[in-house]
């Protein structure tokens, strides 16, 4: 019995560690900030995932707080990456050649006076 | 400062201008917020030490109130949460498609990244949700962030900018239709 746990736990560490390191290699070959930040956090995510659950199966007294920092980096992860594509696209430049459209960039001059008008009116945004 | 917020409260929250994409107008019950962050925060400490001695206990809760001070907005895992079965099992339809959204996306991006060619076209669209409350929008813009190829980058009130690997229409109700729809219907019944 004990080998089937210990194997699965293998497994999934293989298989945790190969999705990093596919992460890691867009990291290298996508183009702009945007790009890498996609590839970095799926990977993260599923990746750790992985090899928390992996460590589960090798050690199943730690399950449970292993599913609570599994539960804490889904949470996270997706929302720091969120926040460095926002400052870097607030900061602009280093832009993929070959990005096709930005709405975002389109709408910016819009934003820009209402944040104005809104800080000019004593609210904070 | 309370009753200002309840007084901006009025305010259509769907149209467009304005400061609706504040966190701050949006807050309805600030106390209520508060204390559900409270006890969130110290189920999760309590869990995490296993243990329900004196002094551990005493620490999570003077930690879990300092820091409940410090979050004035007060959002948590459950704030706005419907207790509702039919918010439970949606949460749970939530969570099985959210995985294999997350396999496949990491399976794409693998495919992406390894082919030599480097199949990518990039670029920023807008889509629109229907989710009126906090936690549901977070929780939107985190599952779209973990979704094949999409990327949150802003969000503005109802209006969520996307960063996609390969775009495929930058038609707001196409977009809409594809990036965001999978998720909503989920997150409508679980917050609103």
């Amino acid at each position: 019995m004990q080998w089937i746990l210990d194997l699965s736990g293998g497994l999934l560490l293989i298989a945790g560690s190969a999705f990093l390191l596919f992460g890691g290699l867009g990291l290298v070959r996508m183009p702009d900030i945007f790009n890498r930040i996609q590839a970095g956090t799926k990977t993260t995510t599923l990746g750790t995932i992985l090899i928390l659950a992996g460590a589960a199966f090798l050690n199943p007294q730690w399950g449970f707080k292993l599913l609570l920092i599994g539960l804490f980096l889904l949470f996270t992860n997706p929302l720091s990456s969120q926040v460095l594509a926002r400052a870097a696209h607030r900061r602009g430049g280093d832009k993929s050649p070959k990005a096709t459209v930005d709405r975002l960039a389109e709408d910016l001059p819009d934003r820009r006076s209402r944040v104005r008008d809104s800080s000019a009116s004593g609210e904070h945004l | 400062m309370d009753s200002k917020l309840d007084s901006r409260l009025n305010d259509d929250p769907g149209a467009k201008g304005g400061t609706d994409g504040s966190i701050e107008t949006r807050i309805k019950h600030p106390l209520r917020d508060r204390a559900v962050l409270f006890v969130t925060l110290l189920l999760f400490w309590l869990m995490l030490n296993g243990t329900l001695a004196v002094d551990s206990l005493l620490i999570g809760i003077l930690v879990s109130f300092i820091i409940t001070l410090l979050f004035c907005s007060g959002l948590s895992f459950f704030t706005e949460f419907r207790a509702t079965p039919q918010a439970f099992a949606a949460g749970i339809f939530y969570y099985i498609y959210f995985f294999k959204q997350l396999v496949k996306s990491n399976f794409k991006l693998a495919a992406i990244v390894l082919s030599p060619s480097l199949p990518i076209n990039p670029g920023i669209v807008k889509v629109r949700t229907k989710l009126k409350s906090r936690m549901g929008r977070l929780m939107l813009a985190n599952s779209i962030t973990l979704t094949p190829g999409t990327l949150t980058m802003e969000m503005d009130g109802e209006w969520i900018y996307v960063h996609c690997v390969t775009v495929e229409s930058t038609n707001i109700e196409q977009a809409t239709a594809q990036i965001v729809a999978g998720f909503e219907s989920y997150l409508e019944v679980m917050y609103g």
